[in-house]
């Protein structure tokens, strides 16, 4: 089958997008769907509780914003690598592959840090209501951050060659792997104020 | 997104270093209203005001929805409609 046919170097004609983008989108309405039933799940045990404690009195802030930061970033740095290969210029999309993919794993390292604070202090999930969920969304979210550092490094290492052969299907996965790194960076701007700052 | 013109694609980048600079200004601003101590209501109302509008930020520029196909733009409409059933979900049961 060419690639022709499956539209994933070219927008079918129909939708107008490749179809390699609208199936990330559509795995993104599942993730929509996925991390709302979790804050929805949250608005039913904070509404139903009788003393949720306030998350900047018991959660890092700090840290939390340095990892906002991290995570804004290296959403900056996602795009600027697409807009390389637009721009013809691959040296340029390894270089700030490679941040996006350093500044994931700094918020992982960051991460790290603030669970490991909780576990030397025995707060586990099981403590209460409220790190059940907190442990549940942020853990949920760590794993969307380790597996988009898995796509990422894998386009910039072994996932690279296809520009030679492809380059607009290349630019294309880019594109779609974007998409998906930026969700994760919006899940956590919503996860921030939400668990640490009220 | 194929055919982009360098100048288009400057004026692209220089777009994604002002949304960068708007992010980071709005966690500083998130941030600091959390300090101020406000009641819960207005608290989470301001919250989730500067999230909404990070998170518009991220999605317009940084996920191309501002200049995106309708077939998108519809699948996530029917995505949203439903997000927010679900999030009306708990205080229908809470009284």
């Amino acid at each position: 089958m060419s690639s022709e046919i499956r539209y994933i170097s070219h927008p079918h004609p129909v939708t107008g997008v490749t179809n390699s983008k609208l199936g990330v989108w559509c795995f993104l309405a599942s993730e929509i769907m996925l991390f709302g039933g979790l804050f929805s799940a949250l608005v039913m045990l904070r509404g139903g509780s009788t003393n949720w404690p306030h998350g900047f009195e018991v959660l890092n802030v700090p840290l939390a914003t340095l990892n906002t930061m991290v995570l804004i970033t290296s959403s900056v740095t996602m795009v600027l690598s697409w807009a390389s290969l637009v721009r013809k210029d691959l040296g340029k999309y390894r270089l700030y592959m490679a941040v996006t993919v350093l500044l994931g794993l700094a918020f992982l390292v960051i991460k790290s840090f603030e669970y490991g604070y909780k576990f030397e202090h025995h707060i586990y999930p099981s403590k209460s209501t409220f790190y059940a969920i907190y442990f549940t969304m942020t853990g949920l979210h760590g794993l969307h951050v380790i597996g988009g550092i898995i796509v990422n490094a894998y386009f910039l290492l072994p996932g690279s060659k296809l520009w030679h052969k492809d380059p607009e299907q290349f630019t294309g996965r880019i594109e779609a792997a974007g998409l998906y790194w930026h969700f994760v960076d919006l899940v956590w701007i919503f996860l921030f104020p939400i668990l640490y700052l009220l | 997104m194929s055919g982009h013109t360098e100048a288009e694609i400057k004026k692209h980048v220089r777009t994604y270093i002002a949304v960068f600079a708007a992010l980071a200004a709005l966690t500083v601003i998130t941030v600091a209203i959390s300090y101020l101590h406000l009641s819960f209501g207005p608290a989470l109302a301001l919250a989730l005001a500067v999230a909404s509008v990070k998170a518009g930020l991220v999605a317009l520029f940084f996920m191309h929805l501002i200049t995106e196909k309708k077939a998108i733009l519809w699948l996530l409409g029917f995505t949203v409609f439903f997000f927010i059933v679900l999030l009306t979900i708990p205080p229908l049961f809470h009284h």
